[in-house]
């Protein structure tokens, strides 16, 4: 019974895993915002809450079309988003142009995974795409040939200009004499990748390397390539099923402890069945909403060490980085627990 | 009648002009005016430092305190001219040096300045008071220490986007206990780390310190430490925003910030944590007039937006695209004073859900003061521009970039020409204009006919025929700077009217269709213009045949003649 939770990656440490898109049925219980930023982390974005994209509610119909596609390991090539496109899907999308998936799945600390992320349309945190990282000169082999475009008198000039294309570079000290330029711009409904001009956007170049380090420096700083997504399986007592969560969304545990109550209520309200059938006593409303606060049910996380611990002793960035996986228990199961840490937990309000 | 005034009283009154254009007015009155303006002139600001030599600068105003010299032609930012192009402020400052001016002030922009440079300049004017660069690079933070060490009454220490290389001295700490005068200091454009205790020792000695901006590597302890003994700050750069946000420091800088009532400019945020909440400074947003947080990458659209509704008295506002269109709607109902607007794109090619024509116009509703506009956006419409044109009819200054250089207008798929036509109808003031989409030789015709005080044509991707440049050349009087890249131009268009050239700063043109030889005949009708093709070309022995199409071509007015300092791919004809 357990839905296809399109999951395709789960290491134990809780790292990037790349959920395409949130499965179908977990639509209904799961707010809209999370079902967004699920997909947004596939790429390994931050969630943009900026992007309150208008084709949002059109991304339900075409997420069942494209769950196969969605749960293959691939990257868009860098430069390869059309502003038009929606950035969710287009990373997706993007897979069927003729691409080779170019980088390993998991982003690892070498200059190229960084670099194809970064390359990705985002929302705010991304600053420009770094995409010819200096120090790696293999990069030379992400460089696409693009046809051009034809789109009328303005580009005769553009003939010209040799046509190997590379991505925008980051000119240490105001140019460095890479002068190759973009073999066209294509017009505003290209499907295809837009080639990268010389110079284009105007800004100034101190401003573009800067950018780029921030989003580099942003990188290190996590630890991770990125502030991916980090999902962990969320399981309760007497559930049918387990969910998952981004730790990521949240920066406090009153966030993910609201988070839970609601993605959890619809098992303990209405939900008869396998409840019933277990002579469980029914939560109502109330009695859910004290599931951190009280003591119906604790939440509880198991560590890196393997070990089950109270969830809101240590800071939250040191839980997220030592959480593996969630469980909602009893409160009557969680009585091993220190009884001070339950006070705790409620106090965390 | 002023003939009978003596020299004292003419200067008197001249102390009064200040204006650069009014005081180079008053040099061409009459010959005693000249000579009196040229020996009271004491600000000098030179647009092409290869317009005249520094000795003749100097012949002519002995009495010079202050210099603006700017370089680079304004494509070099955007990577357009080669490296080592020219440029250098060595000259300059030797000229300077030798001749005892007595420089209080020197301010550069895209020009290379070398280490040498600054060493120079630090030990040759005692009282050397302010240095300013902008969009420079050449120099170390070994050049910053000279510039501490030796200018003893240094007042103002300004560096605006310079690629420096960092040695990993300790520039700052050059400053010596003695050294009280400041009143400016920005080094946020630096890499490297400083002396944070020698950081907080120059603050506490300087009570005048109205204007600090620090670079990334200055943390929060040490920002509110520095706050702590600046509360007379105006102007404040915050380098490192990175905090826990349950921390004793990050509780002790919200306290802090609440004292700090003088300040009026905030920027920086260069460094942010993850889901930043910039709460600790809703206190102060109430007094600041000018708000830049064009380089905080990590501040999502949503936190941007809380931060503006407190922001009741922002006059200049430079911000990142993701604060989106329904942010610029908050702006537009929050910040009525506003005069300048600053739009940046946060991605290459722009986040698609980010700014769009809706967020223009929703600010020239909001904004009836809006003079200033730079603004990235990924599409535009020709409606869209004509609501702006008559909600703000004051802009002086109109840049817009569609990130896509050809898109049309959105909805209608036209050109953009008619949304153009609009705004320098309407804009009389107008002195500064970029266009981006697409747009046929129409839009020139409007401009040749309306920008009447245009003074600054930044053109891509645009226009059909020579005829487009025409209209540009031939309408607009008051023209100093053309720079037009990949644009169908061509000899006809470049040699109609030569004498235009005389009039105006300079000209540039990149992946037009313009060849040697008209280049050529240009450079040999205008003996007062330099004419410069950079032939980037590999090979070694080309020779410039007439019909070639000319790449990159960059012309200017001088009195210096052919300059002795250009690279070997330059050719001046």
């Amino acid at each position: 019974m357990s839905p296809p939770l399109l999951v395709t990656e789960d290491d134990g440490q809780g790292n990037a895993s790349i959920v395409a898109t949130a499965s179908s049925q977990s639509l209904d219980s799961v707010s809209p915002n999370e079902a967004r930023l699920k997909e947004h982390n596939y790429l390994g974005l931050s969630d943009c809450s900026s992007v309150d994209s208008s084709t949002v509610p059109s991304l339900s119909n075409e997420k069942k079309n494209l769950n196969l596609k969605a749960t293959e390991l691939r990257l868009g090539l860098p430069g390869s988003q059309s502003p038009e496109r929606d950035p969710d899907l287009f990373s997706l999308r993007s897979t069927k142009l003729d691409e080779k998936p170019l980088f390993p799945l998991l982003p690892t600390k070498d200059g190229i995974c960084s670099l194809s992320q970064k390359t990705v349309v985002s929302g705010s945190k991304r600053g420009f795409a770094d995409t010819m990282d200096p120090e790696f000169p293999g990069n030379a082999g992400i460089n696409i040939m693009l046809s051009p475009k034809p789109s009328g008198a303005q580009l005769t000039t553009v003939k010209e200009i040799p046509s190997k294309v590379l991505q925008e570079r980051p000119s240490a000290a105001n140019g460095t004499g890479h002068n190759h330029t973009g073999a066209s711009i294509s017009g505003s409904a290209a499907p295809a990748s837009k080639a990268q001009v010389v110079g284009w956007p105007p800004i100034r170049s101190f401003r573009k390397n800067s950018l780029a380090t921030t989003s580099k420096n942003n990188d290190e700083v996590d630890g991770k390539p990125g502030p991916a997504a980090l999902f962990v399986k969320v399981s309760m007592d007497g559930a049918p099923y387990l969910r998952k969560v981004d730790l990521r969304n949240y920066t406090t545990y009153q966030e993910l402890s609201s988070s839970l109550e609601k993605m959890f209520s619809c098992f303990t309200l209405g939900q008869c069945g396998s409840h019933a059938a277990s002579g469980r006593e029914m939560l109502s409303e109330s009695k859910l909403k004290d599931l951190l606060h009280g003591s119906e049910y604790v939440l509880t996380y198991e560590d890196k060490d393997g070990d089950w611990m109270l969830v809101g002793d240590v800071p939250w960035d040191m839980f997220i980085d030592t959480c593996k996986r969630l469980k909602i228990v009893k409160g009557s199961d969680a009585i091993g627990l220190a009884p001070r840490a339950v006070e705790k937990s409620k106090s965390r309000s | 009648m002023m003939n009978y005034f003596p020299d004292e009283v003419i200067e008197h009154i001249f102390d009064y002009v200040a204006s650069h254009r009014d005081r180079n007015v008053l040099s061409l009155v009459c010959k005693s005016w000249y000579r009196i303006e040229r020996w009271t002139r004491q600000r000098v600001f030179i647009g092409n430092c290869y317009s005249i030599t520094p000795e003749r600068l100097i012949r002519r105003f002995p009495g010079l305190k202050s210099l603006t010299l700017k370089g680079k032609p304004h494509f070099a930012d955007f990577s357009l001219v080669p490296y080592d192009w020219g440029g250098f402020v060595y000259p300059w400052i030797e000229a300077l040096a030798k001749s005892r001016v007595g420089l209080e002030e020197l301010r550069l922009k895209r020009m290379v300045v070398s280490d040498e440079s600054l060493e120079l300049l630090s030990r040759s004017f005692t009282h050397f008071k302010s240095l300013v660069l902008v969009s420079c690079e050449g120099f170390t933070t070994d050049g910053l220490a000279a510039i501490a060490a030796n200018c003893r009454f240094l007042r103002e220490l300004d560096l605006q986007e310079n690629e420096v290389e960092d040695h990993k001295g300790q520039w700052l700490s050059c400053f010596p206990d003695s050294c009280t005068s400041l009143v400016s200091l920005n080094f946020a454009c630096l890499k490297g780390e400083v002396s944070l205790g020698a950081l907080e020792r120059l603050v506490a000695r300087s009570p005048n310190l109205k204007s600090l901006k620090l670079n990334r590597s200055v943390p929060l302890d040490a920002l509110q430490r520095i706050m702590m003994r600046a509360p007379q700050l105006a102007d404040l750069g915050i380098g490192s925003f990175d905090h826990d946000p349950e921390s004793e420091a990050y509780i002790k800088l919200k306290n802090t910030i609440l004292k700090c009532r003088s300040l009026t400019s905030l920027s920086g945020f260069l460094e942010v944590p993850p889901h930043c909440s910039l709460a600790a400074i809703y206190p102060i947003c109430p007094n600041l007039t000018s708000l830049n947080l064009s380089y905080a990458a990590g501040i999502q659209g949503s936190e941007l937006i809380k931060l503006v509704r407190h922001c009741v008295k922002l006059q200049r506002l430079w911000i990142m695209d993701c604060i989106g269109d329904e942010g610029l709607g908050v702006v537009a109902m929050t910040c009525k004073y506003l005069q300048e607007l600053r739009v940046f794109p946060s991605a290459p090619y722009g986040n698609p859900a980010a700014v769009t024509e809706k967020g223009l116009v929703a600010i020239s509703m909001g904004c009836p003061k809006l003079h200033s506009l730079l603004y990235f956006c990924h599409q535009m419409t020709n409606a869209a521009l004509i609501t702006v044109a008559k909600n703000c009819p004051n802009f002086i200054r109109f840049r817009l970039c569609i990130l896509d250089a050809l898109k049309p207008d959105a909805d209608t798929m036209q050109p953009l020409d008619e949304g153009f036509g609009a705004i320098v109808q309407s804009c009389r003031q107008l002195r500064r204009l970029s266009l981006s989409g697409r747009l046929t030789d129409q839009v020139f015709l409007y401009i040749g006919m309306y920008a009447e005080q245009l003074e600054m044509l930044s053109i891509a991707f645009a226009g059909e025929s020579d005829k487009g440049m025409l209209y540009v050349l031939n309408g607009c009087k008051k023209l100093r700077k053309l720079e037009i890249r990949d644009c169908p131009f061509g000899n006809m268009a470049l040699l109609t009217d030569v004498g235009k050239y005389e009039t105006m700063r300079s000209l540039w043109m990149s992946s037009c269709e313009v060849t040697v030889g008209a280049c050529k005949s240009l450079a040999k009708k205008m003996p007062m213009l330099n004419v410069e093709i950079f032939n980037e070309n590999e090979q070694e022995d080309c020779s410039l045949e007439d019909g070639q199409r000319v790449e990159k071509m960059y012309l200017y007015r001088t009195l210096a003649g052919k300059r002795k300092d250009a690279p070997e791919y330059v050719w001046t004809l």
